[in-house]
């Protein structure tokens, strides 16, 4: 069955799809190909049509992402790189989105599939918030990003950390896996990158930081993560949600 | 009888207009809520006690037959006036509206927006030739995080609003008065139960069936869950007020 849909198509259909879409677009494509293959060490054992499919696959963000509570709102923390097999599709992405004035999600897992939940629960949360006659709770948009990514949970791969403030909770930190199961958490780590610092975080991490403490906390996770994790780098992109709104800063690597 | 004529021809369905700008099913459906027994609801200091004149149709009914207030979710909890079984629908619905927000939302529905899902719900059964609009009123008592305690009133017209005190059915003008004069800032739960159940045994027509007082409350002293009163102090209060 043909699903139009790009949320809906299972994800294998997509990958072939996108081998399909490169091998039908003919001679120029793979002269790009060869020339990018000139530019870079090329292992000899692969060829040609490999490196098309490599640079093909869908944008996948391998990721160091993570949100912190501090007394008063969160420190939320990404790296910047986004990833189409070994190419690095963009080194300075944000893959920080805001989806109410006092709430983001950290994204990690597809990159489109994140875009495309993010903005739906944007949009659910708007409509929302015209119902409530003020500002949704943290919790609530956790809850949304959970909803969909539960019920969708064999065509997306999407890992988020759903962060910010709200009158009734404070700061708040919310973790939605794979599977799509919602936790509160202190804070939380995620992303490929996140394997190599749950050490460095336990040991470190204390209840009640302050704003300073907190984003400095993160950035030198962040850091560490990324130069670890082949598929994590660029720049320590850092959010910091509190009751008088957002502050986002930049910390090149 | 002028009346009659005032309204003949533009009275048979609710899709139509009368030339002086009133839908009269709808209003025939509030006269359906307006021949019912009265039920009254008052926010007081600490929560909201709402009571109902339920009229004792025949001996041989089971204590509890024919209640007119229902649980709508633990903090939400509705008393009615008109017809029942129209009630009993609209609670179906006001039940569904507050489970789905739970499932959806992870937190317990507002009351500002079970009153609006509700009265948007009945509201669209005036805009239709196929359907009639429902015949009852509802007394909604809620608490939430941000309000509190609040009650609300949703009439079949799909109008919605929110009160300090408010009473429907037959004796409402009556009871209205009475109500007025109560310091409800300043009453506690306990304290308005008995008043209102006084009120109610003043406001009975002589005329109507013997009535046996329902009565709940959202308050402190019950958790801020929606609950019937319990029976001991329901009984009480019904003494009291019958004296």
């Amino acid at each position: 069955m043909e699903f139009t849909d790009p949320l809906m198509r299972p994800r294998r259909d997509r990958e072939i799809g996108a081998a399909l879409a490169t091998a039908s677009r003919g001679p120029s494509a793979s002269i790009a190909a060869q020339k990018m293959a000139g530019m870079v060490d090329t292992p000899s054992q692969l060829s040609r049509d490999d490196l098309d499919d490599e640079w093909s696959k869908p944008h996948s963000m391998g990721t160091s992402i993570m949100a912190v509570e501090f007394d008063g709102g969160v420190v939320m923390g990404a790296d910047s790189r986004t990833s189409t097999g070994t190419y690095v599709a963009n080194r300075v992405s944000r893959k920080m989105a805001p989806v109410a004035k006092s709430i983001y999600c950290c994204r990690s897992g597809s990159a489109a599939d994140t875009q495309a939940i993010s903005d739906i629960v944007r949009l659910q949360l708007s409509m929302h918030e015209m119902e409530l006659r003020e500002e949704p709770r943290v919790k609530e948009a956790a809850a949304l990003f959970q909803g969909f990514c539960y019920k969708y949970k064999d065509q997306v791969m999407a890992g988020i950390i759903c962060a910010g403030w709200d009158k009734y909770d404070g700061g708040s930190v919310w973790s939605i896996d794979l599977g799509g199961s919602l936790v509160r958490q202190p804070f939380s780590i995620g992303g490929s990158g996140s394997s190599y610092i749950y050490g460095f975080c336990d040991a470190n991490f204390r209840p009640s930081m302050s704003r300073q403490e907190a984003k400095d906390f993160v950035q030198q996770a962040l850091s560490l993560a990324m130069s670890r994790d082949g598929l994590s780098g660029g720049v320590v992109r850092t959010t910091i949600i509190d009751e008088n709104g957002i502050e986002e800063d930049m910390l090149p690597g | 009888h002028s009346h009659c004529a005032m309204s003949s021809g533009y009275d048979l369905a609710v899709t139509t207009y009368s030339p002086e700008g009133k839908i009269h099913q709808v209003d025939y459906a509030c006269k359906a809520v307006d021949h019912a027994g009265t039920a009254i609801g008052v926010r007081c200091r600490d929560g909201i006690v709402m009571v109902v004149e339920k009229f004792v149709v025949s001996k041989m009914l089971v204590h509890g037959s024919n209640r007119r207030i229902f649980h709508v979710d633990r903090h939400v909890g509705a008393a009615t006036a008109g017809l029942l079984p129209d009630a009993r629908q609209l609670m179906v619905t006001a039940r569904a509206e507050a489970a789905n927000y739970l499932q959806t939302f992870k937190s317990p529905i507002p009351g500002a927006v079970m009153c609006d899902r509700l009265a948007s719900f009945v509201h669209a059964y005036t805009l239709y030739w196929s359907v009639r609009p429902f015949g009852c009123s509802v007394l909604l008592a809620t608490h939430d995080e941000r309000a509190g305690p609040s009650l609300y009133l949703v009439e079949p017209s799909g109008g919605a609003y929110g009160y300090f005190g408010v009473a429907i059915g037959k004796g409402k003008n009556a009871a209205k008065t009475e109500i007025e004069k109560l310091n409800l800032q300043e009453l506690s739960c306990r304290q308005a139960l008995v008043l209102l159940s006084t009120v109610l045994h003043r406001v009975h027509d002589e005329k109507d069936k013997d009535f046996e007082l329902e009565a709940s409350w959202l308050c402190e002293e019950s958790g801020w869950q929606h609950a019937l009163v319990p029976e001991d102090l329901r009984l009480s209060a019904q003494e009291e007020g019958a004296a």
